[in-house]
């Protein structure tokens, strides 16, 4: 295929304006097709996803389950509406929760791995720690973050940040480590010094793994914040599913759960959407899907 | 005969001398070259042909000053060289071209670390990519590219600034056969045009009878150099030049010493 393009495109540029329109017909339909499998891409999974609230709508009257157990999906609408000012207030709490242990991941983070990647001894000393120091079960250092830091939002940030942070850090010091040794003689033989080299060539080299690292980063940045609000909660989505809970509001509980999974696609989508626009179009194409589905 | 040895050697543009080069591997030390002694004139289309294996990216290395010799030296213009140089264009076999980067943004990355104004770098990077085929591509990026294609930008990239020297690390060997043959074809209009200096490295006979004014033949690791022929053919050369007998013959030398050498073996 690439020869064919390859002598295709060789005949093409010295025959030069016969050639330009046969080019322009190929990538116009390229670029028809490339529509055509987004709108796929989305219109597929919508129609699953209301195939199966459609049946579980119909099992659920057709049963007639009790509401405790499986609420309908119009009954945890309905439950939506009528606790609407509670969901949103409450997903603001967590949202700030998120949003910080992210940013804190990503400040720790992405220094933390250049000085892993720089300095050798750092790297010896920290790597190895760090690595055995992810057998550690995260969530059961919560309750003794409760002892250190009272039950404000500052824990629920830093349990967000001890999850989210460690994806940050081996993403970036891989994506740093894969520049070939090419790359940096092609840099040194055109004078380049090791500042602009690491702007220039490594830095966005390493950009791809590093949106990887902040795709994951932010998903168990969510899930940080909701451990923090089980364990130490006066508020938040977490808290709220407690409650819910607790009172046997199962349908409550539902919309606690479709609350906090719309907050985890919308920030995923914004880190999509931020490599979007720093990366050009293709790195993004030919990595998501691995990396979305992770 | 002497006399011309001296000649050749105060003509000598580029000096290996008595280079060695060994690696500190796990198991043990590999001797990758030993005692390497060649020069260049300037202007010449210099190629070394070997087995895998045998050093032949490494002596290209030491040459460019990316790497340390063991032992030995390198000189340019009769200075020695003790760090990466910066008057050459270098290609390697992969096009290492940087993905974020369009073909004339990866041509002008050559423009950029070397300060030079931008618009006429510019132009000039358009010129070259069109004089290799690539006129209308200027915007693509490298995954819209064939392989011929992107070792195209990468040869254009190492050419942007007319270095003095050009060095190439079996630049086509990735590539099928046609596509290499109009690369070298390409090559050859391009460095007869700019009266290049070129050190090239390649596993291909043909190639580098094709493209030479003489060819170093390499014995197996640890690389050292088993016999440098002239190639007396005409310039510039065509396709059908090697089916001459002349181009068969100087094959042939190259064949026998392989052979002579158990680098290939006729059961
Ligand atoms: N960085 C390195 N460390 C250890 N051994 C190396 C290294 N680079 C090359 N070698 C060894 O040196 C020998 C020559 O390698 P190279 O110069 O790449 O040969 P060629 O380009 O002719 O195939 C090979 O045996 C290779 O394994
Ligand atoms: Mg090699």
């Amino acid at each position: 295929m690439t020869e064919i393009l390859d002598s295709t495109v060789f005949a093409a540029s010295h025959i030069a304006a016969g050639g330009g329109e046969l080019e322009a017909g190929i990538r116009e339909r390229r670029r028809q097709r490339a529509r055509r499998e987004r709108i796929a891409a989305v219109i597929y999974p919508i129609g699953m996803l209301a195939a199966l609230i459609a049946i579980w709508e119909a099992a659920a009257r057709l049963f007639s389950l009790p509401p405790y157990l499986l609420p309908a999906p119009s009954a945890i609408v309905r439950s939506m509406d009528a606790n609407s000012a509670v969901l949103v207030k409450e997903s603001v709490t967590t949202t700030l929760e998120i949003v910080l242990g992210f940013l804190l991941s990503v400040a720790v983070g992405v220094p933390l791995a250049l000085a892993i990647y720089l300095w050798r001894p750092f790297a010896r000393a920290v790597y190895p720690v760090l690595v055995s120091s992810q057998a550690v079960p995260k969530v059961a250092v919560a309750p003794l973050f409760l002892v250190w830091f009272g039950f404000g939002l500052l824990p629920k940030v830093l349990i967000a940040f001890l999850i989210a942070f460690f994806p940050v850090v081996i993403n970036t010091a891989m994506g740093l480590a894969a520049l070939e040794r090419e790359k940096i003689y092609l840099a040194q033989s055109m004078g380049l010094g090791p500042f602009a080299t690491f702007f220039k060539i490594q830095l966005p080299n390493a950009l791809p793994s590093i949106f990887a690292g902040l795709k994951i980063s932010i998903t168990f940045s969510v899930v940080g914040a909701v451990v923090g609000e089980f364990v130490g909660g006066q508020g938040g989505l977490g808290y709220l599913l407690l409650i819910a809970n607790g009172n046997m509001d199962t349908a409550l509980l539902f919309a606690g759960i479709v609350a906090l999974t719309v907050l985890g696609v919308i920030f995923f989508a914004l880190i999509g959407l931020l490599e979007r626009l720093v990366l050009p179009p293709h790195a993004v194409e030919h990595t998501s899907f691995g990396r979305e589905t992770m | 005969m002497g006399a011309n040895t001296i000649a050749a050697e105060d003509q000598a543009y580029l000096r290996i001398e008595n280079l060695c080069k060994v690696y500190a591997t796990r198991d043990g030390e590999v001797r990758a070259l030993n005692d390497i002694s060649f020069s260049q004139r300037r202007g010449e289309f210099l190629s070394h042909v070997g087995p895998s294996g045998c050093g032949k990216s490494t002596l290209l290395m030491i040459a460019a000053g990316l790497l340390a010799p063991s032992s030995g030296a390198v000189r340019v213009g009769g200075r020695k060289v003790d760090r990466p140089r910066t008057d050459i264009g270098i290609v390697f076999q992969n096009p290492v071209l940087l993905d974020w980067r369009t073909a004339l943004g990866n041509v002008m990355l050559q423009a950029e670390a070397r300060k030079l104004n931008r618009k006429e770098a510019e132009a000039r990077a358009g010129t070259l990519l069109e004089s290799v085929g690539l006129g209308g591509f200027e915007e693509r990026y490298p995954h819209e590219l064939s392989g011929g294609m992107r070792q195209r930008v990468s040869i254009c990239r190492a050419l942007i600034h007319n270095p003095d020297h050009l060095l190439m690390d079996e630049p086509f060997g990735a590539l099928d056969a046609l596509t290499r043959d109009q690369l070298v074809l390409d090559l050859q209009a391009l460095v007869s045009e700019r009266h290049m200096t070129v050190l090239f490295i390649t596993h291909s006979i043909a190639e580098a009878v094709f493209l030479s004014d003489r060819v170093v033949v390499m014995t197996p690791r640890p690389g050292c150099i088993d016999r440098i022929i002239d190639i007396k053919l005409p310039r510039p050369r065509t396709l059908a030049m090697r089916e001459t007998p002349e181009f068969a013959e100087y094959s042939r030398q190259i064949l026998d010493l392989f052979l002579a050498r158990g680098v290939l073996r006729e059961h």
